[in-house]
């Protein structure tokens, strides 16, 4: 009775000093907001637009055409034209374009003969028949550049003709499920849930005791007959409330202006969510045992923070990464909660379907309240 | 319930290779204010701390209330209340939060909370500061609050580390009523400070040094037991009187105070009066009088203060 009426009050304390924070509790929301709207529009796999040189040496009305052609793929823009080669080079160097688009003197002849156009399809070893019609200088510094570009090089080409575009049929069938339209924001939005409270909840959580112990309150609070476990569960309810507030304004809005869906199963995003903010709470409970300023406190956050970003398969696909990585990301309470909140929102799934990264999350959080109260000592020595 | 309410032996504590605290010996009687003198380093805090249970002593034992401390550090704190050095309840809460707070830490709830903090905040005059936020008031105000706080839940047992060291001397003078006040009560109250004038009030004072107990006893019987009379002297060149004064045979220490020397003669000099009167040091002084001593000499014979 005692303990849960002193964990009350830790709790009403603790509520009382973050609404009169008015710093604190503007960017609660604020974080999330600017950032879904920064980052749901501005972050886009789905490359447009590149800026391309074209060196066309051989200026008839053929070359026109595929220039036109090319950009009317919209994947680049050309911005610049030059006369030579070395020009093209020198443009891409010094970053004006990401790629030279050359186009030789003898294109007719070269297309004609391309199985592109679709006039039937020469014998591929024929190396007179079977050259390519153009060439592409791409800056593959950045390999999604290169990589949309390196799309273009199957261009079908029959178009050019007023043929029927070529119908043969693929090796393989794609069929594409959950986000058919290949939309980044579908994959962006659920996604920042998890950055966005990995960030506030390690750093909110540690940052308020830490604060306590920079301000004194803290050997004030170490002699009283106050238990380390009900001050820490004092402390995180408030940030649990905050999570859950951070991610209905992430997932509201990401559904509002992005129409990124919500799936059907409130419940068991709701349960996924209250775990991951428990797991990053206990973290920041035990980075507030180690550190001694809230400055420090904040570099613990961010040294978690960024392979958060990175690793979790936020930004980049977890499977691309070697093994090593991969288990670096397991650790990570971020990748289990992007597993999961994808799944919850995209895919259909529920508790059970991601019943593993719902046991990691329990452990974690488990382990994290277990060495935080261990090592929070009501001693200064 | 024991009239010793403090017993410590022994009692070390080693950061490292500094001995904060070396040896201390206690013994501190129910119902009195015991204080603890001493320069900042001495060890006031430490041994302070080590009473509390916040510090584990390297060696010694410690026994509060009739508890081992530190084992039963967490049912001795239901017991004794603490006021640390500098102000420490939350400044962005207001007085009544903030005693509100500390109540129910201390286990209070219900009409039993709201009736102490009533009556503390009746006591300490916090009544018209209610709403007032902590760090909005004075340094006289706050340590009300923190001595409120400190006794909500009426421990037999306070704890003061240096209370009054920063608030002006009114708000000092009325704060030691208050804990007289306490004392009549029942209160048993152990203080550390650097202040002369707070250290003479209390019942009782140790007199620490580098971590050591120089002396022990109540004002009183330290002013009679400290081996040295008090002169003082008047007269022009009393800078040129004191050097030349230091390092003869006699002579145990001498201060100037403003227009006069204080110079503390052995107490083995039966005429301290005369003795200086005769001494040719004193040429040109215009008054030679013996005055009551004081603890400051106390603590300048007991401490390295009067052996430089």
């Amino acid at each position: 009775m005692r303990s849960l009426s002193r964990i009350a009050a830790i709790f009403f304390k603790e509520l009382a000093q973050l609404r009169r924070d008015r710093m604190t509790f503007g960017m609660v929301i604020m974080i999330p907001l600017i950032q879904l709207v920064l980052f749901g529009y501005a972050i886009n796999t789905n490359i447009r637009d590149i800026p391309v040189a074209v060196v066309n040496q051989d200026q008839t009305a053929i070359s026109r055409i595929l220039i036109q052609m090319v950009e009317a793929t919209r994947v680049v823009e050309v911005t610049e034209r030059y006369n030579s080669i070395e020009e093209a080079e020198a443009a891409i160097k010094s970053a004006r374009v990401r790629a030279a688009f050359i186009l030789p003197d003898d294109l007719a002849q070269r297309i004609v003969r391309s199985p592109a156009t679709g006039f039937g399809t020469p014998p591929s070893t024929d190396e007179e028949t079977s050259r390519p019609v153009a060439q592409w200088i791409v800056d593959g510094s950045d390999t999604m550049i290169a990589g949309a570009i390196k799309g273009l090089r199957n261009m079908p080409l029959s178009e050019m003709f007023r043929q029927a575009p070529n119908r043969s049929t693929p090796t393989f069938e794609v069929a594409l499920l959950f986000n058919p339209e290949q939309r980044t924001a579908v994959n962006i939005v659920p996604g920042l849930v998890g950055i966005i409270l990995t960030m506030t909840m390690i750093m909110f959580t540690s940052a308020a005791i830490v604060r306590e112990r920079e301000r004194g309150n803290m050997e004030m609070l170490i002699n009283t007959p106050v238990r380390p476990i009900e001050l820490m569960i004092g402390k995180i309810i408030p940030y649990i409330f905050i999570g859950l507030l951070q991610t209905a304004i992430i997932l509201g809005l990401g559904y509002l202006l992005f129409n990124v869906p919500l799936g059907d199963r409130p419940f068991d995003l709701l349960v996924g969510t209250l775990l991951f903010i428990g797991a990053s709470l206990s973290l920041g409970l035990v980075f507030s045992t180690i550190a001694q300023t809230q400055l420090q406190a904040t570099q613990m956050t961010i040294f978690v923070l960024m392979p958060s970003i990175l690793l979790s398969g936020f930004m980049f696909p977890y499977e691309g990464m070697p093994l090593i990585a991969q288990y670096i990301a397991e650790v990570l309470p971020a990748t289990h909660f992007m597993r999961m909140v994808r799944g919850f929102v995209l895919r259909d799934a529920g508790l059970l379907d991601m019943q593993r990264d719902i046991l990691w999350m329990c452990g974690f959080f488990v382990l994290g309240l277990a060495v935080a109260a261990f090592r929070f000592k009501k001693r200064l020595d | 319930m024991p009239d010793v309410v403090v017993r410590a032996e022994g009692l070390v504590k080693k950061f490292k290779d500094f001995s904060a605290v070396d040896g201390l010996d206690l013994t501190i009687e129910r119902g009195m204010i015991y204080g603890f003198l001493g320069p900042n380093g001495s060890g006031k805090t430490t041994a302070m701390r080590m009473l509390t249970g916040l510090l584990t002593p390297t060696e010694g034992t410690v026994e509060v209330l009739g508890l081992s401390v530190p084992k039963d550090a967490e049912t001795l704190k239901y017991k004794i209340g603490y006021m640390t050095q500098t102000f420490s309840l939350y400044g962005d809460l207001t007085v009544r939060e903030n005693l509100r707070f500390m109540a129910t830490i201390y286990g209070l709830s219900g009409k039993k909370r709201k009736q102490r903090i009533g009556e503390v905040m009746e006591r300490y005059e916090l009544t018209d500061l209610q709403d007032r936020f902590a760090g909005k008031m004075s340094g006289g105000q706050r340590q009300r609050l923190a001595l409120a706080a400190a006794v909500l839940h009426e421990p037999p047992l306070l704890f003061l580390d240096e209370p009054t060291s920063a608030v002006d001397p009114e708000s000092r003078r009325h704060f030691w009523e208050q804990l007289f006040d306490l004392v009549e009560d029942g209160t048993s109250i152990v203080v550390t400070t650097h202040f002369m004038d707070e250290a003479e009030r209390c019942h009782r004072i140790a007199i620490m040094e580098a971590g050591q107990k120089r002396a022990d006893g109540s004002p009183k019987e330290l002013m009679a037991a400290m081996g040295a009379n008090v002169v003082e002297i008047e007269g022009p060149n009393l800078h040129e009187i004191r050097r030349r004064l230091l390092g003869a045979t006699g002579i145990v220490a001498a201060a100037q105070l403003g227009a006069r020397l204080r110079v503390l003669v052995k107490d083995d000099i039966a005429d301290p009066e005369g003795f200086l009167k005769s001494m040719p040091e004193t040429a040109g002084a215009s008054l030679i009088e013996r005055v009551r001593p004081n603890l400051e000499d106390v603590f300048v014979t007991s401490t390295g203060a009067g052996r430089q």
